[in-house]
């Protein structure tokens, strides 16, 4: 392999990580207080409101149930609204956002669903309003299970950022189809698996790290 | 550090609080200073709690339920209070109707004559921290450290951090736990655990501390050292305690007034000793029955019911109750004296509740006439029965 192709494949891995590093932090950011909002205003939750929580969970199942590829060009005009592009790595973080966003917000919700009723109670007893169950209690006896559902969710995404490719975008994905798929170029394809194994490998390492650090307390 | 330092600490903390912290805050600190102006043992007179016609209702899959019904009840401030019942019978849910963490269905709860559910939001708030709570299973937070835990209900109520640390470290000093600071709740005991509960639900001053099945989850020794500690409390603080439990033992070691819950309905209430004494309902009885000396299946089966054609080498078996009513205590030499004839004590034990003499003796005698009735008649027992015979080789 050339010196090209080792260069083509750091860019492509800098691509990827600057596309799925944008996008976790927004799903983050957006995911928890969505996660948050759906466990407060479920049925017997603090903050009861069933309509809302109807419809938010309606909009989750929609975006969940729309296949990542699909999502990415379905938003294209969302896209171009926001980023004033359709191609590129900025171009593709907005369908990857928003389709984590949803399926991270899943896995959170059963994170804090899992809070023992009695603590919220024992805060509840204590004098605590609704924002200090939700900060004291809530987010951060869920946190274990935030963190491993967020490890998931990242490593989903580095696999959907591979049809990023689809939007121009780059990233290890694409080089992989485009060399390895269009051009039958083997070595470059099996160079981009391993890499993406690595970088996969590192992400849920870390993550177990993080989850068994906060379980040891 | 003892309980009056404490609570000498405990009033200049207010002081200091009230200055720059949250307005309910400052709203316990004159409701606990007020009654400091005298001098000693002073308890303050708040702490009461008077349910009015309460009931409950839940809509379960079965349809409608009564949890509770038709209860009436006063607890008056300072006492240990207990309210005991079968599992369902409705304790849980009579507890949390004081606190407002179930809201009755129909009647009132009168918290110091304050009706608890014309609360708003701030008035529920500054009414949970005049009313502490600790939790079978202890409920502390397990991303947080003991420090922490202790510490939660005073940061939500914006007390300074230097005012927080003074009393978090007081009431560990209380409970015994200072050097488990830093430590999580994961790996402590669970007698640990429930310390650092009362300590939790004690950091406010609160005038009335709710138990809800404080020790069920613990082994008999750690339930005696917490039960000794909430007796400490109640009597140094002049704290209302009001506990539920299944247990009648716990009952009998802490508590001065009981209420008997069965199916949702006061069966009975009234002083322990009294309860105890004369349990007038089945349910009572039923919950008594594991504090009972039940007879030992020898002195069972050498009873014999029928009496015998030849009297001699057989002696009576006379059951005497002392249900602690009055001054009646059982003088062994009265009684003697009284069944004019020899008395060997088979069985049976005495308890005192309250300074009230109360429990159930078997004894064997000679001679004949009617032994039961002479005994009640010279106020040696407050009944007293024939169960039998017995062969007695003398």
């Amino acid at each position: 392999m050339s010196d090209i192709m080792l260069e083509r494949i750091w860019e492509a891995l800098l691509d990827t990580l600057a596309m799925v590093g944008a996008s976790a932090g927004i799903a983050l950011l957006a995911g928890v207080p969505l996660a948050v909002f759906l466990v407060l205003t479920a049925p017997g939750g603090v903050l009861e409101a069933p309509r809302f929580n109807k419809v938010a969970g309606s909009l989750v199942n929609a975006f969940r149930a729309t296949p990542f590829i699909v999502l990415l060009v379905a938003l294209i005009p969302l896209t171009r609204l926001i980023t004033g592009t359709t191609i590129g790595i900025w171009a593709a973080v907005v369908p990857l956002s928003i389709s984590a966003t949803p399926f991270f917000a899943r896995i959170a919700e059963v994170s804090l669903r899992e809070v023992a009723p009695g603590l919220i109670e024992a805060a509840q007893a204590m004098g605590c309003r609704r924002w200090h169950i939700v900060w004291h209690v809530l987010l951060p006896e869920a946190l274990p299970g935030i963190v491993g559902g967020f490890t998931i969710t990242v490593v989903s995404m580095i696999g959907a950022s591979a049809m990023a490719g689809a939007v121009g975008a780059g990233g290890l994905g694409d080089l992989a189809i485009r060399y390895g798929y269009q051009r039958f170029d083997t070595t470059v394809m099996a160079a981009v698996i391993v890499v993406l194994i690595a970088l996969v490998s590192l992400v849920q390492a870390a993550g177990d790290f993080w989850v068994r650090r906060l379980r040891l307390r | 550090m003892t309980l009056n330092q404490w609570l000498l600490d405990t009033k200049s903390f207010f002081v200091q609080a009230a200055s720059g912290a949250a307005k309910s805050a400052a709203k316990s600190a004159s409701n606990a200073a007020a009654p400091s102006a005298t001098e000693g043992n002073q308890h303050p007179v708040a702490g009461s709690v008077r349910f009015e016609n309460l009931g409950k209702t839940y809509r379960s899959s079965a349809g409608l339920v009564n949890a509770l019904s038709d209860i009436d009840l006063s607890i008056p401030a300072g006492k240990i209070f207990g309210i005991i019942g079968r599992s369902g019978a409705g304790k849980s849910s009579l507890l949390r109707t004081i606190n407002r963490l179930e809201n009755p269905t129909s009647g009132r709860v009168w918290v110091d004559g304050q009706d608890v559910a014309a609360f708003d939001d701030d008035g529920l708030v500054a009414l949970r921290r005049r009313v502490g709570m600790i939790f079978q299973h202890f409920n502390l937070l397990s991303a947080k450290t003991v420090f922490e835990n202790v510490a939660l209900p005073l940061r939500v109520a914006g007390v300074k951090p230097a005012d927080i640390d003074k009393r978090v470290f007081e009431l560990l000093d209380l409970v015994g736990l200072r050097d488990k600071h830093a430590t999580y709740p994961g790996r402590l005991s669970g007698g640990q655990k429930q310390r650092v509960g009362i300590a939790r639900a004690l950091v406010h001053s609160p005038q009335i501390l709710l138990c809800d099945e404080a020790t069920s989850a613990l082994d008999p020794e750690t339930t005696q050292s917490i039960l000794a500690l909430l007796r400490d409390i109640n009597r140094q603080l002049g704290l209302t305690v009001i506990l539920i439990t299944h247990e009648m033992g716990v009952i009998r070691d802490v508590c001065d007034e009981v209420v008997v819950l069965e199916g949702g309905r006061i069966a009975e209430s009234g002083p322990v000793w009294q309860v105890f004494g004369e349990p007038q309902h089945a349910a009572t009885r039923a919950l008594l029955r594991p504090l009972e000396h039940e007879l030992p299946d020898d002195l069972v089966s050498q009873l014999e019911q029928q009496e015998p054609p030849v009297l001699s080498g057989f002696q009576r078996v006379i059951e005497l109750t002392y249900t602690g009513q009055g001054t009646i205590e059982p003088d062994l030499d009265r009684i003697a004296a009284a069944l004019g004839s020899r008395v060997r004590l088979l069985y049976g034990g005495i308890d005192r509740i309250q300074g009230h003499t109360h429990g159930r003796l078997l004894i064997a005698t000679g001679g004949t006439g009617p032994a039961a009735q002479t005994l009640v008649a010279q106020q040696l027992s407050h009944y007293a029965r024939e169960l039998g015979y017995v062969r007695h080789h003398a």
